[in-house]
């Protein structure tokens, strides 16, 4: 194999390992921040792409620029579902993991019905964009406009998401939360409002890959199970709740299945990174950066 | 006496046990004189199917219900027993009786070899673990030509049998069949949890750090858990994989087959008895109802109304149905005794 075919593999290894890590990382916020896993994920990431779609059909603006619509409406969502459904499954005085499990995926049945029912279990995407079938050639690596996009913008959120960690009051109380949820409770903080909160910043960050991925790929009802369980395997590679993990886990899960596709024929793609998560599980059972 | 004090509990808990025996004993003969009443073929294919996914879910409780290992990668060792018993009756001409044996015994083995590394992984981990195992193993069947990749393996017709288990026509055999199965993973569960392995599973449950300082039996016990549960949803594989004489990757290994054998036992209630066939008698029925009245060009309104109980149920009743009863008996024994 020529280097250049090697480099032009890595760097779309790379470009989609950005998009992975942002659709994870969501889910690993959220459980840092309670200990829940969220199992309506991937329906999170398909109602984004829907929601896309249909901005685009009624005021045919381009994506990109309504791509801050998609975000606030999927916050909404993430709230929603935090008031309307995790705020009782973490009520569960028995079996509460399995009332979390449960509940969540009765969602994201939920959510997966309606969008069949609305939408019809057609295949869609979006024809017209400024992205839309353009490549950029670097020395002979050619990369196509939407991932580069998409790369950018999943660079420029977990830039974002870390200052608000660091530098706001939010993202104080939402460490303190994720540390001692007794304690923040004495100082005055409203543990309720800032999980709250947290699922609407999960569901908002998992809604910015829905709206990037929206250019570039095709919507269905299912479209969110193949990228959910990515997402899972990612969150799990990089150790849940960590944020880090889930970037770095992302561009491992990226690089390895674009370098799978060489090797092994296109269907099996997934079986390198799946087995790759495994052997790292197994030896390290938390993940690279998880702490248990 | 203290002798009194101590033996009366233990009378109280041989009744009890005895108790539960003769009602089952009675529900599966009850069960069992079903068909005399029932003609219609949609209703019987639809009480067969709750027949057998009572069994499976039985099967997952073991594991998942009374260990606490909650695995939704069981839908791999459906696989196994749907693949071995059709590969074993196409290829082979083994009848599927020896193929659900094979199938079983196989998935045990694999389940002991796949529980070593994964029992090491706590919670969320172990679940998501057990998803992508079972999605390795969907596409690994995908890709897999003897084993007819993605068109599956066809069942030749034949003359309708026992030996076989082939029944074109007539499907009650296939419902004393399962009946059977059922029956048999319900009285295994039976026997099995009040033995010092139950007693492990719960302890495993309740608290994994603590049963992890008692040591290798603990473990094993674990292990014995995984292979008795993987053994039976092979047999069920195989089962099915008589029953529907067609099967193809994406129809016995896609993951809603490990949703189907958990959901069950957590709507009925998880780690009890009957739990995963009541869980199943509301879930199945419905699920074909909704698919047949209002699934019509894949309108998704069942999976919205399937969505919405499985929810509902996990949120209000997290012990499972089965906890509503637990409840009122206590309540009706604290009246007793006042």
């Amino acid at each position: 194999m020529t280097t250049q075919a090697f480099l032009q593999v890595l760097a779309s290894g790379i470009l989609i390992g950005l998009i992975y890590a942002l659709i994870a990382v969501g889910l690993s916020l959220i459980f840092g921040l309670m200990d829940v896993v969220n199992f309506a994920h991937g329906e999170f990431l398909m109602l984004a792409m829907y929601a896309m779609f249909g901005l685009v059909l009624v005021t045919a603006i381009d994506p990109v620029l309504l791509m801050p619509i998609v975000v606030g409406i999927m916050f909404v969502v993430g709230v929603s579902a935090y008031a309307g459904v995790i705020r009782f499954a973490m009520r569960a005085k028995a079996n509460p993991g399995m009332v979390q499990i449960f509940a969540t995926f009765g969602l994201a049945l939920v959510i997966q019905g309606l969008a069949q029912y609305f939408f019809t279990p057609d295949y869609r995407n979006i024809g017209n964009s400024w992205l839309g079938g353009k490549t950029l050639n670097l020395g002979g690596v050619f990369l196509p406009w939407p991932q580069i996009y998409g790369g950018v913008i999943s660079l420029l959120a977990f830039g974002g998401l870390y200052l608000l960690i660091t530098r706001t009051d939010f993202g104080k109380a939402l460490e303190a939360t994720r540390e001692d949820q007794g304690a923040v409770a004495l100082v005055g903080i409203d543990r309720n409002r800032v999980f709250a909160l947290g699922w609407g910043l999960g569901a908002a960050l998992v809604g910015l890959s829905g709206a990037v991925l929206a250019v570039f790929y095709y919507i269905y009802p299912q479209v969110g199970g193949p990228f959910a369980l990515i997402a899972y395997v990612t969150v799990a590679l990089g150790g849940f709740g960590s944020i880090f993990g889930a970037l770095v886990a992302g561009l491992i899960v990226g690089v390895v299945e674009a370098l799978t596709a060489l090797i092994l024929p296109p269907a099996l793609k997934s079986v390198g990174v799946y087995s790759l998560y495994l052997a790292v599980l197994f030896v390290r059972p938390s993940g690279l950066f998880g702490r248990l | 006496m203290s002798d009194i004090a101590v033996t009366a509990p233990i009378t109280s808990f041989v009744a009890s046990r005895r108790r539960q025996l003769v009602i089952a004993l009675i529900v599966f003969a009850a069960i069992a004189l079903i068909p005399r009443a029932v003609s219609d073929v949609y209703t019987m294919n639809v009480l067969i199917l709750t027949l057998l996914f009572a069994a499976l879910s039985q099967s997952w409780n073991i594991l998942g219900g009374y260990c606490g290992q909650v695995s939704l990668g069981h839908a791999l060792y459906f696989g196994i027993g749907a693949y071995a018993t059709s590969i074993l009756f196409v290829k082979f001409g083994i009848v599927a009786w020896g193929g659900m044996l094979f199938g079983g015994i196989l998935s045990a083995l694999v389940a002991l070899a796949l529980g070593y590394p994964c029992f090491r992984l706590k919670g969320h981990y172990f679940s998501i673990a057990t998803i992508v195992i079972a999605e390795i193993g969907l596409l690994l069947v995908h890709n897999w030509d003897y084993g007819g990749a993605a068109l599956g393996i066809q069942w030749p017709f034949n003359p309708d049998s026992w030996w076989t288990l082939q029944f074109a026509r007539n499907k009650v055999p296939y419902f004393y069949f399962v009946l059977g199965l059922f029956a048999v993973t319900w009285l295994v569960t039976y026997a099995i949890v009040e033995s010092r392995w139950g007693y492990w599973w719960r302890a495993v449950k309740d608290d994994p750090d603590a049963a992890e300082s008692l040591g290798v039996t603990v473990f094993n016990s674990k292990m014995g858990a995984a292979a008795i549960s993987a053994f039976f949803t092979a047999i069920g594989g195989g089962f099915y994989a008589a029953f529907v004489s067609y099967i193809d990757p994406e129809s016995v290994m896609h993951f809603r087959f490990s949703l189907l054998m958990a959901l069950p036992a957590v709507l009925g209630g998880v780690g009890s008895l009957w739990g995963p066939a009541v869980g199943a008698l509301i879930l199945i029925p419905m699920a074909e109802l909704t698919r047949s009245y209002l699934g019509g060009t894949g309108s998704g309104l069942d999976l919205v109304i399937y969505g919405l109980l499985v929810m509902v149920v996990s949120l209000t009743q997290p012990e499972g149905i089965m906890g509503i009863f637990k409840r009122s008996a206590k309540k009706a024994d604290a009246k007793a005794e006042a």
